[in-house]
């Protein structure tokens, strides 16, 4: 176990940028998940399809071939999704603006798969509000958006933040493959790297390497955990 | 003779291969009260929420203040606005304070300031009697308090006129009187109002026309006195019957 040690600020920086990586990416996967929420439940029966499409499609695919589509599917088409270079963003989260678009694909490929789980999440969250409430909106008046904005999905969310937290740690877990999809400082990555490349010619063996890897997954996916176990017991106290 | 403001023409409606409305024809005056009542599933509901909307109808024309209700989108919304829905079941905004409930609608649907909406809220929340529970949260009141604020949250659209379904049917017997109060000062005030009720002596005195309902037909209507004096057709008498036993 000495490779934590003697290699700390590499397992440091990884962690960082794994860190960064899942951040960015349950942001995506949240907003595109709602989007896709939205769409299932649409009176507009083919976007309602176009959702259920979605869900479907990425929802049964592995994540490893959503990585691949985004990671060589992209570029074929000529993107580099230099729409993730957002100002100002770019400053705290210094890779999304650099040359090499691989932090970028990764957010991409990470948040598209997730949304569908997100969805589902936010979905299982809406039915779980009584259609009284949907109804007694309409009767004020209120259009289907302002409906699902300032009724529906408020109490959705809060029906669906516990299963969406799993959602989210399952997305943290899922994000060690990009540093086998082409994204280099990623924990996996400079894992890896100790493992075949070595630093200054010592190479370290394989476990240890991961046990320190997964202990800088456990930072992140343990707390938010206990987060929602926090959350559930609050919520059961509170419906007595 | 004035127009009436709501308007029923033969309306039919279906749930699947039961026949809920048959053939529904009803006029309601501005400023009139008319109760409906009948026997469990003769469609009092279905015909409430029709008018508004929350049901569509397979045959037959609905109008609302002179216009046919539209059909979707924002006319529809619109027309909602403009016509008060008081649910058996209250349906409060279970994440919203009871001041945030009332307020919603002005704001969001009306445009009205923030400041106004909460203002006249406030005025509303004291005519039913519960200004002091303004930034609770639904759960947190009896089911009569919830109904008035329900009530609130309805005339806080300036509706045109106002649908109770069942208003006190979910309700302990001790909270009947406060709701059946504050509906009574409204039909008093001049309000247009459809009431679906099992409360025959709100019909008696307050409504100025009772409808009677069974089996998706609207078997008769006359006036209290009328109708519960000198019952016309052998369904109202048996069902009259019935209910005034107790
Ligand atoms: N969404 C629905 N789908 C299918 N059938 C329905 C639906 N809503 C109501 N019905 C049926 O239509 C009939 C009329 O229902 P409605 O609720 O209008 O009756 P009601 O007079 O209000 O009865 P109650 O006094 O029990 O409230 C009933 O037989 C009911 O089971
Ligand atoms: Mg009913």
């Amino acid at each position: 176990m000495n490779v934590l040690w003697e290699q700390f600020p590499v397992f440091r920086d990884g962690f960082l940028l794994t860190f960064q990586l899942s951040f960015l990416s349950a942001i995506g996967a949240l907003l595109v998940g709602t989007l896709v929420a939205v769409l299932r439940i649409s009176p507009v029966p083919p976007l309602r399809w176009l959702g259920t499409s979605y869900v479907n499609l990425f929802r049964n695919i592995p994540l490893t071939a959503v990585f691949v589509f985004v990671v060589v599917g992209l570029p074929l088409l000529g993107s580099s999704a230099d729409f993730l270079k957002i100002p100002g963003l770019d400053q705290i989260f210094t890779r999304l603006g650099i040359d090499l678009p691989y932090f970028r694909f990764s957010i991409i490929a990470l948040s598209l798969y997730t949304a569908a789980f997100v969805c589902e999440a936010l979905r299982s969250g809406i039915n779980a509000v009584p259609s009284g409430q949907a109804e007694a909106a309409r009767s004020i008046g209120l259009t289907f958006t302002q409906n699902l904005r300032f009724i529906v999905l408020p109490q959705a969310w809060r029906a669906a933040i516990v299963p969406l937290g799993s959602v989210i740690i399952a997305m943290i877990k899922n994000s060690a493959i990009a540093g086998f999809m082409g994204l280099y400082g990623d924990l996996s990555s400079r894992g890896q790297e100790l493992v075949s490349a070595g630093v200054n010619g010592v190479t370290y063996p394989l476990i240890p390497v991961f046990i320190a890897i997964s202990l800088g997954f456990l930072i992140m996916t343990v707390p938010l955990g206990l987060l929602l176990d926090r959350i559930e017991k609050n919520r059961m106290v509170k419906a007595r | 003779m004035a127009q009436p403001l709501i308007e029923l023409n033969s309306v039919n409606k279906w749930f699947g291969s039961l026949h809920v409305l048959r053939d529904v024809n009803l006029t309601v005056d501005r400023g009139e009260v008319v109760v409906v009542i009948g026997p469990s599933g003769s469609g009092k509901s279905t015909l409430c929420r029709a008018i508004n909307r929350l049901e569509t109808i397979n045959s037959g024309t609905i109008t609302f203040d002179g216009q046919p209700l539209p059909a979707e989108g924002r006319a529809l919304a619109r027309l909602r606005a403009d016509v008060g829905m008081v649910f058996q079941s209250f349906n409060l905004f279970a994440h919203l304070t009871i001041l945030q409930n009332v307020t919603l609608g002005p704001i969001k649907v009306r445009g009205e300031s923030k400041a106004n909406a909460r203002e006249r809220a406030m005025q509303l929340l004291e005519r039913v009697g519960i200004a002091n529970q303004a930034d609770k949260y639904p759960a947190q009141l009896s089911g009569g308090q919830q109904q008035r604020a329900a009530i609130a949250r309805a005339l806080a659209m300036q509706p045109k006129a106002m649908l109770f379904d069942e208003p006190t049917s979910a309700l302990d017997p001790e909270m009947v009187g406060e709701v059946l109060e504050v509906m009574t000062s409204l039909a008093a005030g001049g309000m247009t109002m459809i009431v679906v009720t099992h409360e025959m002596g709100f019909a008696r005195h307050a409504a100025k026309r009772v409808v009677f309902m069974a089996d998706g037909e609207l078997v008769e209507q006359a006036a209290p006195a009328e109708f519960f004096g000198n019952p016309q057709s052998e369904r109202a008498k048996d069902f009259l019957s019935k209910v005034l036993q107790h």
